[in-house]
């Protein structure tokens, strides 16, 4: 007589690990949001002036790992990056002239080469008709091979893209212009308050924090 | 191999036999024959083949150690074969001047009467220690045939090129990565088996117009991986392929120490320069050379100038802080936008409305001492749905532009 072995297959579901994060260098945000995390699509989305680029700024200053600007619209400056404490030489710029074609392949390499701590695929000033042509396979397919590295993809934007495929959705709107003296000549711009609201993971939180102008 | 005031002859001769060859002297080399025999038979017919290829004077002499050899060739003439185990019986009647002592001992040695090699190896052993020293026993057992010395080939220097010329010419790019695939793997395994690496690449492609088509590439860091080589190569040609097809390759690589890198603990994730050159490149290929790289400022009051530093080379800095305040950041617009400002209302491609707020004028200009020279009145403005751009009025066109937004 044989004896039946029956073996017990643990068909628990396990947790994945949460995602290292990374700070991003605005004290109000991290202690809402925790930071960006490693591993995953990060959406950061809004209209002109909403502090999407600020946030980016100060994220590439607070990384000391070597960052890649996918800039799809060509409006990064570096003078104001520099300003904000962001390392020049530490940054990978590549500039797509305005294609965002260009912009998915050029972020599609740096992933699959690895190495980098943060990639940036700069959708901004693309115009969000354009924008909403890129297919969900290419999210997908970028998800994945973020997934299971120490690289942060982060992608700005006007309007929430990778969608499903993020794990972390911001939007960000300005919520006032700090001028300063009388209008007229004397008037002087100061800086501009932000908010930042959490759209995903689908917990309500919010920050607000302010930028202090150059001039 | 010996001929009087011959050695550069001999040389080039032996080589032609054997890469072992050694230039004892200016009138002498030795050279290994060791498995030469499955080409030319035996030991005598080796020595004919040198003879004939020498050609006449030489004198050519075969033993099992190169001193034996050496002192063959040198005292007696035409081609002696000294038979293993008799070295000392056959160098036996050669004077003793051929070993070239010293002074001192030369003259000791004519007191002793000592004239032959034969005389010098019958000698005790212990006797010619105490009384010659350690130069004296040297001199015995060569007189003996006894040397046991290692041969010290003259190494030839080594070019890590190759080329290869095409039975007919090629027009495409697949078949002649074939060709090159082969070539890389050959100039590969030699830079391996000297541990070596390459820093730069070279190729040149002779055209069937009779015209030269060559490319460099600069690596990094050293590398020595032909596949990477190849996709390099592969992506320039692309990008600068020749103008007319192909009939001979000509690869060269300039050799370097390869990298050595310790990693530590607590240095922050960098690419690996071999995969990080390769995506570049492929980057590169899509965008186009100049818009990779890393921006670096200039030095110039001139608003949005910088320079792109390509090739793009990680270096850490220590220049890292974490208390900063928080900039608003400004997003350039490339080309500046075209703008029509009446009154309290601007106008541009994609951007429209009422100025509610503005701040200036700036004046701003320079380079007035050369043809470049700029001026410009500088706003910073918010919009009534609350954006906020930076304009400016240029001077010598006359006409507004909207530089870039703040966001």
């Amino acid at each position: 007589m044989g004896t039946v072995i029956l073996q017990t297959i643990d068909f628990k579901l396990h947790d994945r690990p949460a995602p290292e994060l990374l700070p991003s260098g605005i004290a109000r945000l991290d202690s809402v949001f925790g930071g960006i995390p490693r591993g995953c699509v990060t959406d950061i989305f809004g209209p002109a002036s909403s502090g999407r680029t600020t946030i980016l700024h100060s994220l590439m200053a607070q990384n000391e790992e070597f960052c890649a600007l996918v800039d799809a619209s060509d409006a990064f400056d570096p003078v104001s990056a520099a300003a904000a404490g962001v390392a020049l030489h530490r940054l990978l710029w590549i500039r797509c002239g305005r294609n965002a074609e260009h912009a998915l392949q050029a972020t599609d390499l740096l992933l699959q080469a690895g190495g980098f701590g943060l990639v940036v695929m700069d959708l901004g000033d693309i115009r969000p008709e354009t924008a909403r042509r890129i297919s969900l396979a290419s999210w997908y397919r970028m998800r994945r091979a973020v997934e299971n590295t120490p690289t942060a993809l982060v992608v700005i934007e006007r309007a929430p893209l990778a969608r499903a495929c993020a794990s972390l959705a911001i939007e960000c709107a300005r919520t006032g212009i700090q001028w300063s003296g009388a209008p007229g000549c004397s008037q002087l711009l100061r800086g501009a308050a932000f908010s930042a609201e959490r759209r995903k993971p689908l917990r309500p939180a919010s920050a607000e924090f302010e930028a202090c102008a150059l001039r | 191999m010996y001929a009087s005031g011959e050695g550069v002859r001999l040389f080039a001769c032996a080589q032609n036999f054997s890469p072992q060859v050694e230039q004892t002297d200016p009138d002498t080399v030795i050279v290994d024959i060791d498995g030469l025999g499955h080409l030319f038979g035996t030991v005598h017919e080796i020595a004919q083949a040198m003879a004939r290829r020498a050609g006449p004077p030489v004198n050519i002499a075969v033993a099992s150690n190169p001193d034996a050899a050496f002192h063959a060739a040198r005292g007696y003439s035409g081609i002696s074969i000294v038979p293993e185990g008799d070295e000392a019986k056959f160098l036996a009647s050669l004077p003793v001047t051929l070993l070239t002592p010293p002074e001192e001992i030369a003259e000791t040695l004519a007191r002793w009467g000592t004239r032959t090699f034969r005389d010098l190896a019958a000698l005790p052993d212990l006797g010619v220690a105490a009384r010659l020293g350690e130069e004296g026993v040297k001199l015995q057992q060569l007189a003996r045939g006894e040397g046991d010395r290692p041969l010290k080939p003259v190494e030839a220097p080594v070019q890590f090129e190759e080329e290869l010329e095409l039975e007919y010419p090629l027009e495409l790019l697949e078949p002649l990565m074939f060709v090159m695939n082969r070539l890389l793997g050959d100039v590969c395994t030699r830079l391996e088996q000297r541990a070596l690496a390459a820093i730069g690449l070279r190729l040149r492609l002779r055209l069937e117009n009779a015209g030269d088509h060559e490319r460099s590439i600069r690596l990094p860091v050293p590398m020595r991986s032909a596949r990477l080589f190849l996709k390099l190569l592969e992506l320039d040609l692309e990008k600068h392929p020749p103008s007319a097809p192909i009939i001979k390759v000509h690869l060269a690589a300039e050799p370097a120490k390869p990298r050595t890198t310790q990693n530590g603990l607590f240095i922050p994730l960098a690419p690996e320069p071999e995969k990080l050159e390769l995506t570049l490149a492929r980057i590169a290929a899509v965008v186009g050379e100049e818009n990779v790289g890393s921006p670096e400022l200039v030095d110039t009051h001139r608003p949005g100038t910088f320079r792109m530093c390509a090739p793009f080379q990680p270096r850490l800095s220590k220049s890292f802080s974490n208390e900063r305040a928080v900039t608003l950041a400004f997003r350039t617009f490339r080309p500046p936008l075209s703008a029509k400002v009446q009154s309290d209302f601007i106008s541009a491609p994609g951007i429209r409305g009422r100025i509610a707020k503005q701040a200036g004028p700036w004046r701003t200009s320079g380079d007035w001492w050369t043809t470049g020279a700029w001026v410009r009145d500088e706003w910073d403005i918010e919009l009534a749905d609350g954006a906020l751009y930076r304009i400016y009025w240029d001077a010598q066109t006359g006409r507004w532009f909207i530089e870039g937004s703040y966001d």
